[in-house]
């Protein structure tokens, strides 16, 4: 194994990274008030009396919300904490109508958990790893400044004022950029899998704020930077890359690591200084007084917990173990619950055309999906959400293969005509008279004049060049137009050739 | 024939109900002295137009047979409520013009039980104040005047100072009013009226200006306990838009009236008969024990040691939640905006603010920003939130010797305008013996006691446990049938 080092004059360093990573909630409705909460809508139409602060205005706590924190909470195993509260954070800015923001400090609602990131040993990380999370709090978002809209004046839109936000803490675990991404995309695959965030990176409904410091391994932590709002897994790394390179740059050249902010720049893939400890704002947190402490009981918890899907991990376990899928093969599988829900649909088609179990039809549903469906979805930019091809059809495709009625070859065919017409498969077979033949007598004359015409080769092949066994099968099914039953064709030539 | 505008809410309502008088009479009573009072700077807006509309529609209704618990009765409406359409300005130059979309929980439920609104009532800057001279639109001048020719002007008391000049002069038979600290029992005190602050979470605080939301709720002001009573059942209510609201369903208090107090036990809070106490006070004091035991109830002596904590730990909470409560108002959305040449955001808030905003009103904000600054916020929120908790505790223990608590409303009898406006800490003293209810969040009234011997009333406060508003008004009824309180200033404005 290689750690991750920076390699600095004085010696190898090490990276410690931690991550705050703030996740929009699904959910029709905001965190405390009755708006709407679609992106992309028109600027300031999703915007109740509460999100715009007028006098008067109180919030209300949306159960959904907390229900969600609650069920990711679960989903990475962490304590759920019955009773929590909401505190205010104070602070005045344009985009914060009301002056404060509504969050957690003191008593979040989800404490101590933990997320597994997978080994991948290309990526440096040799084995499974637990990376710690040491709290979930619910939370507003803030409305966007928008400083484009004219020359001199800065508008506001508060479509996105306290939409639910959870933040997810980590642990300062993580040691490489490839830790520490796999760990956003394992994380994200979960909120995906709960349904408690669609981890829209791009539209913002996932931002990381990425804690860096550097030290030589076995001293004690250095002093962190946070670089806020990075908005890619890609970026994180670069973030991570970035950070940890210049920290070690300025210490090594006897400077000194200043706690402050910092902003990611994705266009040239570096980071610079948006406020120091000194000039940070003192928030003051107290409880919000128009809300109760948040009470739940354990009826409430464990319908969250039976409300959850079988979750990534345990999902993976089981197409290993059940299915009989390769490791490889149910790690792809269960990486996007996306990907999952449509093998698992595509599993019990199969398992019902074929009338077999789903263990005796897997590893032929994963093979096609993993490398037919998944190779024309790229040729085609799509992705399987938009698949021309539905697990039904797929699994009427591979019934055809199954039972003999078209070979593997013809099936690849077949394929690309329901990628373009979106036919049924066995109307296709029937149309274009594509069935695979299994009458003997056909297949045997077709034998038969191959190796008449090849008489060299024959007398070749029974000198003991088995090799051209091939060579015969390949003729025969190209003079049958691939249409033969290959395990006839085998036996037949055999039998002919003595 | 008595004047429609001397009638009480009851009277209105019965009177109009069987023809004595139509509503619209009653409206126009009231407009007429709202007009000529102007002297008393009680409303920051009139609406005579609105009481009129509210009157006609109860007459039709009554022609109709399809009468409201409050027909033909018009009433004041405290500035702090948001009312659609008509301005709500707390009182504060910030929120001069303001015209809400929308209506409070309580007004509308006012509304709907077809009562009217004479006008907004003038009230201290964000409810911040004990005399109404905090108010951007003016000092309420008290109609009361001291006996023996001293002709200074009054305060009415505060903040709901408007509401209680105006039921005190006639201008209007009840009206709203919140209290956070006292602000509606004092002002009831000083006026000679009564004020009850119910149970908090009785009264959803949905499209009330906030000023400090643990300690905000509204109540009633009338002549009586009676009018009180009804007001209440016709203000308090679940509301799912306020997460404080009380998910009970609303008591029948006027129904429940009994003066008869056989069985209860009023206990007497020893801490708060201190050295020096008032002689005035003391007396009225001892004369409303005296008429509960009259009224069969068992006299018990009760301590409460953590009530000199009170007034301290109360003018940091509730500074605290000003601070954040009022950041909302920053020239961004609504209100008003000073927006300097060449200004940017931070400057404009703090134009906007420093011309928004009273004295009063920027030293809460200020001591509250102070209390919750990181280094002092465990010395003073979390020690003030502990002493809070330390009182309501006094009071769960009190109530396991007693069914209700008689203390005096106020340390003495209003004052002269501008006596106190240049010493905040005598003016904080005001509301010694009404705070500790508001941090426990109990139900306490205010009801007429007796006079001072400068001839100014003089108020009884009943402290009750937590949802019995019931004994708290019974208890007043009691006192109020016996104390034959019937002065009432003469006119002079």
């Amino acid at each position: 194994m290689t750690d991750y080092r920076i390699q600095g004059a004085t010696g190898d360093w090490e990276v410690v990274i931690g991550l705050e990573v703030h996740a929009q909630i699904v959910s029709q409705a905001k965190l405390f008030s009755g708006a709407a909460t679609a992106f992309g809508a028109e600027p300031n139409t999703q915007v109740s009396l509460v999100d715009a602060a007028m006098p008067g205005m109180l919030p209300v706590p949306n159960m959904e919300c907390v229900r969600q924190a609650v069920r990711t909470g679960v989903a990475i195993n962490a304590q759920i904490n019955k009773w929590s509260r909401f505190d205010r954070k104070n602070y005045f800015y344009a985009d914060l109508p009301q002056g404060y923001q509504i969050s957690q400090l003191y008593h979040p609602i989800v404490g101590e958990g933990v997320l597994t990131i997978e080994a991948d040993e290309k990526a440096g990380i040799p084995q499974d790893k637990d990376i710690g999370i040491e709290r979930i709090h619910i939370e507003q978002d803030a409305g966007k400044l928008m400083h484009d809209q004219h020359p001199t004046r800065s508008y506001v839109d508060l479509n996105r004022s306290g939409v639910a936000l959870m933040e997810i803490v980590s642990r300062p675990d993580m040691r490489s950029p490839a830790e520490t991404g796999a760990y956003l995309r394992k994380l994200r695959t979960i909120l995906r899998y709960v349904g408690s965030c669609d981890g829209n990176m791009e539209e913002g409904s996932m931002r990381a704020d990425v804690n860096v410091s550097v030290r030589k391994p076995g001293e004690p932590f250095g002093t962190r930077t946070e670089t806020k709002n990075v908005n890619s897994v890609r970026f994180v790394m670069q973030t991570i890359e970035y950070e940890a390179q210049r920290q070690v740059d300025v210490l090594e050249s006897g400077g000194r690591i200043v706690q402050e902010t910092r902003l990611f720049n994705p266009d040239t893939g570096t980071t610079h200084s948006m406020r120091s400890k000194e000039d940070a704002h003192d928030y003051r947190y107290f409880p919000d007084p128009d809300l109760l402490p948040l009470e739940l009981d354990d009826a409430f918890v464990e319908a969250c917990r039976a409300s959850l899907p079988e979750l990534p991990d345990a999902k993976r376990r089981r197409y290993e173990a059940v299915l009989g899928l390769s490791a490889y093969n149910a790690q792809v599988l269960t990486a996007e619950a996306e990907t999952a829900r449509w093998f698992e649909a595509l599993l019990a088609e199969s398992a019902r055309v074929q009338k077999k179990s789903e263990a005796d039809v897997a590893k032929a549903s994963a093979n096609w999906l993993l490398s037919e469906l998944y190779g024309a979805l790229n040729r085609l930019g799509k992705s399987l959400e938009d698949s021309p091809v539905g697990p039904q059809r797929g699994a009427e495709l591979l019934g055809l293969v199954a039972d003999g009625t078209i070979s593997g070859t013809i099936a690849k065919q077949v394929f690309e005509i329901m990628l373009e017409t979106g036919e049924a498969p066995a109307d296709i077979v029937e149309a274009r008279g594509l069935k695979q033949t299994s009458d003997t007598g056909a297949i045997e004359a077709v034998v038969a004049k191959i190796l008449a015409d090849n008489g060299d080769k024959v007398a070749q092949y029974k000198a003991g060049k088995e090799a051209l066994f091939g060579f015969f099968v390949g003729q025969t099914m190209k003079a049958m137009q691939g249409k033969a039953n290959p395990q006839m064709v085998n036996e037949l030539l055999k039998k002919a050739l003595g | 024939m008595t004047a429609l505008t001397d009638l009480t809410v009851a009277q209105i309502r019965d009177g109009f109900r069987a023809g004595d008088f139509s509503a619209r009479d009653v409206a126009q009573a009231f407009n007429a002295n709202v007009a000529a009072a102007g002297a008393l700077n009680a409303f920051i807006v009139e609406t005579p137009e609105l009481a009129l509309a509210a009157a006609d529609q109860a007459d039709k209704d009554r022609a109709a047979g399809t009468l409201k618990p409050l027909s033909g009765v018009p009433l004041g409406m405290k500035d702090l409520f948001c009312t659609q359409g008509v301005q709500t300005s707390a009182a504060s130059h910030m929120l001069e013009g303001f015209k809400p979309t929308y209506e409070s929980f309580v007004s509308q439920k006012l509304w709907d039980a077809g009562a009217g609104m004479l006008g907004k009532l003038n009230l201290d800057e964000f409810a911040m104040g004990s005399s109404n001279e905090t108010s951007y639109f003016g000092t309420v001048v008290s109609p009361w005047r001291r006996a023996g020719g001293d002709n200074a002007p009054l305060a009415a008391g505060g903040s709901s100072g408007g509401s209680a000049a105006a039921i005190s002069a006639r201008l209007c038979p009840a009206a709203t009013g919140t209290d956070t600290g006292g602000s509606i029992r004092q002002p009831a005190a000083f006026t000679g009226i009564t004020g009850i602050k119910p149970t908090y979470g009785r009264c959803s605080r949905w499209g009330i200006i906030a000023f400090a939301s643990s300690l905000d709720q509204a109540g009633a002001m009338a002549h009586d306990v009676r009018d009180c009573a009804i007001m209440l059942e016709n203000m308090a209510g679940f509301d799912p838009r306020d997460a404080t609201s009380l998910e009970q369903p609303v008591p029948q208090w006027e129904a429940g009236l009994s003066s008869n107090l056989k069985g209860k036990k009023v206990g007497v809070p020893v801490d708060y008969r201190v050295d020096g106490l008032d002689a005035d006070v003391a007396r009225v004091w001892d004369a409303g024990i005296a008429w509960l035991e009259d009224a069969g109830a068992e006299v018990v002596e009760i301590t409460l040691p953590h009530s000199k904590y009170a007034l301290p730990a109360y003018y940091i909470i509730a500074p605290a939640e000003a601070s954040s409560n009022l950041a909302r108002y920053d020239g961004v959305r609504y209100g008003l905006r000073d927006l300097p040449d060449g200004a940017n955001l931070q400057e404009m808030y703090a134009a906007t603010r420093a011309a928004g905003f009273g004295p009063e009103v920027k030293r809460r904000i200020i001591i509250g920003t102070y209390v919750l600054s990181a280094g002092f916020y465990d010395a003073y929120y979390t020690q003030a939130q502990k002493v809070r908790t330390l009182i309501a505790q006094d009071f769960a223990r009190a109530f396991e010797q007693c069914d209700v608590i008689l203390a005096p409303t106020t340390p003495s009898a209003t004052f002269a305008l501008g006596e106190n406006s240049s010493d905040p800490l005598a003016m904080y003293l005001n509301d010694v013996f009404a705070v500790p209810a508001s941090l426990a969040g109990l139900p306490a009234m205010s009801v007429p006691g007796g006079i001072s011997k400068d001839g100014l009333p003089l108020g009884l406060q009943i402290i009750g446990p937590a949802f019995d508003e019931q004994t708290v008004l019974n208890a007043g009824l009691a006192i109020e049938e016996r104390a034959g309180f019937t002065a009432r200033p003469g006119q002079w404005w």
